[in-house]
């Protein structure tokens, strides 16, 4: 079986988001990008498959700008087979709609035939939650979200869920989109050889066009603040303080 | 404009709180209809009846409806979607899993976790953990919106609309429901408690977790927990507060052994009163902390419980 894996690029985990004055977006000039976290699980997970025998290759699948490429190198050194990167945007401050990218994912599912997408949960960026869904509805596929287990049996995968009570295990038909949550597994690092290696692994460029999608955004953005920072607060020097505190001043016991 | 609602039910109940916040986000956006789907689900749509603001109430009955699995749920909306320029849901991890799929369908851009309604065609929503806010305007014919429920108040009970049975759409078969692992405990929901009281890495071990939970209930609190937390086994899934957990705005959040990592931060500080107890008097959640105790929690917690009497 074949696994396609979609990777985004976005601000780097740890780095302190700065809001630009004039309002258009979050400064993302001179700063560390990385593959989106839960990207990382999700190609672990297929890496882990492709361990166990499940799996024959697996292909990552960037869209974005050009230096996406180098989340795709990340993708094959940690253990994916080739890549596909789509050149959708020559600004790096342009984010494409997740409808825009289940599009161009369905296209390349056309051209690749996979018995499994499996992606990130969301992107920590626009923490939208959705292209695994949209990507799911345009193939007409069968989608398990929020994965913290996954198993293959025939030819259903069985995934336990992460929902608001506790856990909700399915069974879903392949093919099947998987969108993966954060207990699923601890990613890898890559090593220095496979880095290495990963640089002779084969990339395809693409464009949205030849895929015939439209990128044009359906949400203008009219404007990107601050939120509402909160006063600061006191330090108490001992608990029977901090309960005085809660009762006299706060009134919340 | 004409919305339509899918209201949050659960083995049958309606989830008033996530149900009746959404209400107040949905009619800012029009007149408001609200869908109630479930293997049972009239006694929900009895209930859903009473939220004010509600015009009709449509219940759907079918064995596929059950467990809210996605592909039949989704078809469901769809079919219904013509009457209506909004179709809107709480931010669950239901509606989460079926409102992409639906917009997809539609061939919308969903709006997720939508925090404030400035028209009907304009939305704010958080983006990067709740670092930034974006307003943004949808040029969808069909706006598809999850609403961050902690930001509203609840719409009142004093409704009672019509409720109209409805056919579910043809199942497409795709998936099916195994089981659920749900804990039943007798502590208020996470997300519509008045108290949260939340333990972190400092906790220590699942057995250690024991002290943040008779705190919590001698506080009449839910219990929550940092991703580091869940992550190490102290405490399960769906405890976890934080930009990929709940969201919750209680009264009181008391956080115990959290260091306040942004992820953290993103899921309660828009929380009223938030006390932190921490021994590390550096830790970034006393930067939000509205009263602050540096100390050891093994020290503070029981005198914490005694002191409450």
């Amino acid at each position: 079986m074949k696994v396609l894996v979609p990777v985004k690029r976005v601000i780097d985990y740890n780095v302190k988001v700065r809001v630009k004055a004039d309002g258009t977006g979050v400064d993302l000039a001179n700063v560390k990008m990385s593959m989106n976290p839960f990207d990382e699980i999700a190609v672990e997970q297929a890496i882990r498959m492709k361990e166990a025998g499940t799996v024959e290759e697996i292909v990552a699948v960037s869209i974005g700008v050009k230096q996406a490429q180098e989340t795709l190198r990340t993708a094959l050194a940690m253990g994916a087979d080739r890549a596909i990167l789509v050149v959708a945007s020559e600004d790096v401050n342009t984010d494409i709609e997740p409808l825009a990218v289940a599009k161009i994912l369905k296209a390349v599912v056309d051209e690749e035939a996979p018995g499994l997408v499996i992606c990130g949960k969301q992107a920590i960026d626009n923490d939208m939650n959705a292209t695994g869904q949209m990507l799911s509805a345009l193939l007409g596929w069968s989608q398990a979200t929020f994965a913290s287990e996954v198993a293959v049996e025939g030819d259903s995968a069985i995934v336990t869920r992460e929902v608001d009570g506790g856990l909700q295990t399915i069974k879903v038909k392949m093919p099947a989109i998987i969108s993966v949550d954060l207990r699923l597994n601890e990613p890898r690092y890559a090593s220095l050889p496979n880095i290495m290696k990963a640089k002779k692994k084969p990339m395809d460029e693409k464009t949205p066009a030849d895929y015939g999608v439209d990128v044009t955004p359906r949400l203008e953005i009219l404007s990107t603040v601050e939120p509402a920072t909160r006063a600061a607060g006191v330090m108490v020097g001992s608990v029977e303080e901090l309960v005085t505190k809660l009762k006299d001043e706060a009134g919340v016991i | 404009m004409a919305v339509l609602l899918f209201a949050e039910v659960t083995n049958g109940e309606l989830a008033w709180d996530a149900t009746s916040k959404a209400m107040t986000a949905a009619k800012m956006m029009g007149d408001v209809t609200v869908l109630c789907a479930g293997a049972q689900a009239s006694a929900a749509a009895a209930e859903a009846a009473k939220l004010e603001g509600a015009t009709k109430v449509l219940c759907a009955e079918d064995a596929s409806l059950g467990h809210r699995l996605a592909e039949p749920t989704a078809a469901l909306i769809v079919s219904l979607a013509g009457d209506y320029s909004h179709i809107v849901a709480p931010a669950t991890t239901d509606a989460k899993n079926v409102l992409p799929r639906v917009a997809a369908l539609l061939d919308a851009m969903v709006i997720t976790d939508v925090s404030g309604v400035v028209d009907a065609d304009t939305f704010e929503r958080p983006i990067y953990a709740g670092n930034a806010i974006q307003t943004v305007k949808s040029k969808d014919a069909v706006k598809v919106v999850s609403i961050r429920t902690s930001t509203f108040d609840a719409a009142a009970d004093t409704g009672s609309a019509p409720v109209e049975t409805i056919s579910a759409a043809d199942n497409p078969a795709l998936s099916e429901w195994v089981e659920d692992k749900v804990q039943e405990t007798d502590r208020p929901e996470l997300t519509s408690a008045k108290i949260v009281v939340s333990g972190g890495r400092g906790v220590g071990s699942e057995e250690n977790f024991e002290l943040i939970e008779s705190l919590a209930d001698k506080l009449g609190a839910a219990v929550g927990a940092s991703r580091a937390a869940v992550d190490s086994g102290y405490a399960p899934n769906d405890w976890q507060v934080g930009q990929t957990g709940k969201v919750v705005a209680p009264d009181l959040y008391v956080a115990i052994g959290i260091s306040g990592a942004i992820q953290h931060l993103a899921g309660m500080k828009d929380s009223k009163v938030i006390v932190a107890i921490n021994k590390d008097e550096e830790a970034p959640i006393f930067q939000v902390a509205d009263y602050g105790l540096v100390g050891d929690l093994f020290d503070a917690v029981p005198k914490l419980k005694e002191a409450l009497g």
